[in-house]
């Protein structure tokens, strides 16, 4: 690990994004006005008194969920077009570590994510009024991961794609099956065993885990820190896997 | 490395690169069929042949991105693919392989970042290949000629000990053509080795040395002036197709004469 050619790369990915305005543009709002959507599909709903609304439980979920769809996305596509351009090849005959190329992208995404989620969290606080126990903060901090998982996921598939199409369909096969399974359309112990155990290692269920954690308690409970070690590990295992998908050298 | 070489030849008489019985198979198909020879340090050679005759594949070859069938190549002393060889082996892909959605300045910055290169570095190597007023400009929105150049700048950024170049000045105006070639001349002046690929035989008189491959085959290594003797023409594309003539067996027995035609 280099960190001087980690930040190059990381500055290089986040020059590459700010040239392109509209990506910019739907990636900061596009989750915002997604939940705003949310927001006022459950607005007439009749509660029992004392129960919570179903934006609180939903629109939560959707802080995380966002940010693993969007950055898995850009980055499959970002790392396919690396792939398939020569620059890649190119960058691996330089000094550049593999480590520093997958870091910088990862840390620059993560950068992108961090503002999605603060723009999308700010919404449902304050427009909306979230209301949830714990702090905003650990909610941020949980969908950087689930950002960071996406962008670990999509340079992984990309080495799978071999045009921009495929990378595409790589969405329903990865992002999808994590969707319905991670406990957000039905609770997690109503599944059928079979189910329960495809949810139980999927990394989206921790994430939806942490933010119920974070919705129940004022405190940063210990649970939801494992949640979030859990995905970091995962992370790093997807990462590392991504690594054997770079080759210097090829037939 | 270079103390380390052997004690009766000086460290300026070790080739720059050195294949030996160099064969490459893809796919079941034989791109580089048996070559040896040595590359000077500090001049230029040319590999010339026509297209498809495995120029691309040596070149990889010598990177060390390509995976060998047979045989061994040596880089400045060292076994082609070696790590600390990506600070001294430049390399620029036929395809210009550069960051189209940044400017020329950010292209040429990342790479040289991999070498630690500062902003002067970056300035000069955007100089060297007559880029400064398109510094900023969205490599997307340059001409194909300016284009190849960006890629270019990216590898000059760092300096490199051995420059390998696939076909550079492909798609250029003869006056660019003849500023990069002063170029190449300069560089090769001061002690950098570089290896140009070009189909384009009148190129091959810019070169001190010449590396003619036809069919993954090593033809003749020679000078331009004994391209031209042997060749019996001052024209060097006339040449070389006299000394294809003269080495190419009939097809029918192409297989048999394969190994003596290499060697």
């Amino acid at each position: 690990m280099n960190p001087r050619m980690m930040f190059a790369t990381t500055r290089r990915v986040l020059e590459q994004l700010r040239h392109d305005h509209r990506s910019v543009a739907l990636i900061m709002v596009v989750p915002a006005l997604l939940l705003t959507g949310v927001y006022y599909l459950f607005e007439n709903e009749t509660l029992p008194p004392g129960f919570p609304r179903t934006f609180d439980r939903v629109g939560l979920q959707m802080l995380a969920i966002f940010p693993f769809v969007v950055m898995f996305l850009v980055t499959s596509i970002t790392m396919l077009r690396e792939r398939t351009s020569g620059t890649l090849e190119r960058l691996l005959t330089t000094p550049i570590h593999k480590a520093d190329l997958l870091f910088g992208y990862a840390l620059a995404f993560s950068i992108m994510a961090a503002l999605q989620s603060l723009v999308a969290t700010a919404v449902a606080y304050w427009i909306f009024n979230l209301d949830i126990k714990g702090g905003p903060g650990y909610v941020v901090l949980i969908a950087v991961i689930n950002a960071v998982l996406g962008v670990a996921l999509g340079l992984l598939c990309s080495a799978f794609a071999r045009t921009e199409f495929q990378a595409v369909q790589f969405m329903p096969v990865v992002v999808i099956p994590q969707i319905l399974l991670c406990g957000l359309f039905v609770a997690r112990e109503h599944m059928n065993s079979i189910l329960e155990s495809i949810s139980n290692v999927l990394p989206l269920t921790f994430s939806v885990d942490a933010l119920q954690q974070i919705a129940g308690n004022a405190e940063a409970t210990q649970a939801m820190w494992q949640d979030a070690g859990v995905m970091a590990a995962i992370v790093v295992g997807v990462l590392v896997l991504a690594s054997f998908t770079l080759r210097r050298r090829t037939a | 490395m270079s103390h380390s070489a052997s004690g009766s030849n000086t460290p300026g008489m070790r080739p720059a690169v050195k294949a030996e019985g160099l064969h490459v198979t893809r796919s079941h198909k034989r791109i580089l069929r048996g070559l040896d020879f040595a590359i000077e340090p500090g001049r230029i050679t040319g590999l010339l042949g026509p297209s498809g005759s495995g120029k691309t594949t040596l070149m990889r070859g010598i990177v060390g991105v390509q995976r060998l069938t047979a045989g061994t190549i040596e880089v400045l002393g060292r076994p082609a693919g070696t790590p600390s060889l990506r600070h001294d082996v430049g390399y620029v892909t036929q395809a210009p392989s550069v960051y189209t959605d940044l400017s020329v300045e950010a292209n040429v910055r990342y790479f040289g970042a991999m070498h630690g290169a500062t902003a002067a570095d970056t300035a000069e190597a955007i100089a060297a290949v007559g880029l400064e007023a398109l510094a900023r400009q969205k490599t997307a929105d340059l001409s194909g000629g300016e284009f190849s150049r960006v890629s270019l700048a990216c590898a000059l950024v760092a300096h490199p000990q051995l420059l390998i170049l696939d076909e550079p000045t492909v798609g250029l105006d003869p006056v660019l053509r003849a500023e990069l070639w002063e170029r190449f001349a300069a560089m090769a002046e001061s002690g950098t080795t570089l290896l140009v690929s070009s189909h384009v035989m009148e190129e091959a008189s810019h070169c001190s040395s010449l590396l003619l491959l036809r069919d993954g085959l090593l033809l003749a290594q020679l000078s331009p002036a004994e391209l031209s003797e042997r060749g019996h023409s001052n024209d060097l594309e006339q040449a070389f197709l006299h000394i294809i003539q003269e080495t190419s067996p009939p097809s029918n027995r192409r297989g048999a004469n394969e190994s003596q035609v290499a060697s």
